[in-house]
């Protein structure tokens, strides 16, 4: 196996980056493929509640590189879906405790194990996102749609570009489409025609992601988590799969239903 | 915009999210401020005038967009199709 390592980064925080690389990562090894997720948010790390696999961490990503623990040591085994790891971040260190130089050892490390590695990278464009993007075969950027969101990311995507690694491919996160509907929220179409690079996934608000993370357990091992159902698309389009858009639907109430029958007007995207 | 948004009058904040956006990361992207883009503006009038007379109130300095790619857009207007050595 030869893996291929993916970043998942946004710029600005709070978007859903560590979000969309815990499901992503389940969603892959719901495919049979062996993953490990990396936590590179040295000193703020949140993949392993995420995933649910906080009680676990023994050792960290900063105890790999600095030689106290042997890789395989520092990996946890989810055991609710074969093939999913996570390599955690350290918690009491902070962003120069590793190198770009030190992932790229680390990540060719795992490379031989594993179908993917998937990077969740720290907000900002300092030291830990060059951790981050340091190794990266590939870039996801995730955005909301949303200015300050779309600026960031715009920034991100020059900084991969610079770096020859763009342009990435994009994940518009947290769409509501009754706002969209009602011209108050700029569209999948807007975002994609501002940012100029190619759309891999379109997620929805979704109230059982906060529900998710509340328990550890990833929203695409739930059936019927919309933004699950988006994220498990993704994860086939990774895999090189032609996964149509689904169309986004507003779940608003009866009145907004009527309206939408009486005047028409369908929503823009999909999942 | 929606059926009840053609009430409200004026655009849709949609509308207003996109422009503000398209037009902040032109600057954001070329990592010229509006000001230095208006300094621009002046030492090509300087410079050009040297040469050929143009009509300075005319001269337009503008960023234009394709896909990611940014470039700078200068139109000058000349006056009267003459060389300054020409018409002396």
């Amino acid at each position: 196996m030869a893996a291929r390592i993916l970043v998942v980064t946004s710029g600005k925080g709070g978007v859903g980056k560590t979000t969309a690389v815990a499901n992503l990562s389940a969603a892959l090894a719901q495919l049979g493929k062996q993953v490990v997720a990396v936590d590179a948010d040295i000193g703020l790390r949140n993949l392993d509640v995420v995933m649910g696999l906080e009680n676990r961490i023994v050792y960290d990503l900063v105890d790999v590189v600095e030689g106290r623990c042997k890789l395989r040591q520092a990996l946890i085994r989810d055991k609710r879906l074969s093939g999913l790891f996570l390599l955690p971040a350290a918690q009491t260190r902070d962003k120069t405790a590793v190198s770009p130089t030190d992932m790229v050892r680390l990540t060719d490390q795992l490379r031989s194990h594993f179908d993917f590695i998937l990077i969740d990278s720290p907000a900002g464009i300092e030291r830990g996102f060059r951790n981050a993007l340091a190794p990266a075969d590939e870039v996801l950027i995730i955005t909301n749609p949303e200015v300050a969101a779309v600026r960031d990311a715009d920034r991100i995507i020059g900084l991969i570009e610079a770096e020859g690694k763009g342009p990435g491919r994009l994940i518009i996160n947290r769409i509501k489409p009754e706002m969209v509907q009602r011209g108050d929220m700029l569209t999948t179409a807007d975002v994609v025609e501002i940012l100029a690079i190619p759309l891999i996934g379109i997620v929805p608000e979704d109230e059982t992601i906060l529900v998710s993370t509340n328990r550890g357990v990833p929203a695409v091992l739930n059936g019927r988590s919309p933004a699950g159902q988006a994220f498990r698309n993704i994860a086939r389009r990774l895999l090189g799969e032609e996964v149509p858009f689904l169309p986004l639907t507003p779940s608003g109430g009866f009145l907004q239903r009527l309206k939408r029958l009486a005047f028409g007007g369908g929503t823009e995207g999909g999942v | 915009m929606g059926f009840f948004d053609r009430f409200r009058g004026g655009p849709s904040s949609r509308d207003v999210a996109k422009q503000r956006l398209q037009l902040v990361l032109v600057h954001d992207r070329a990592n010229i401020s509006p000001g230095v883009l208006e300094q621009i503006k002046d030492e090509i009038i300087a410079v050009i005038s040297r040469h050929v007379e143009i009509d300075r109130e005319g001269v337009e300095v503008h960023f234009t967009q394709d896909g990611r790619e940014s470039r700078l857009v200068a139109d000058i207007p000349l006056l009267g199709g003459s060389r300054k050595h020409q018409a002396r």
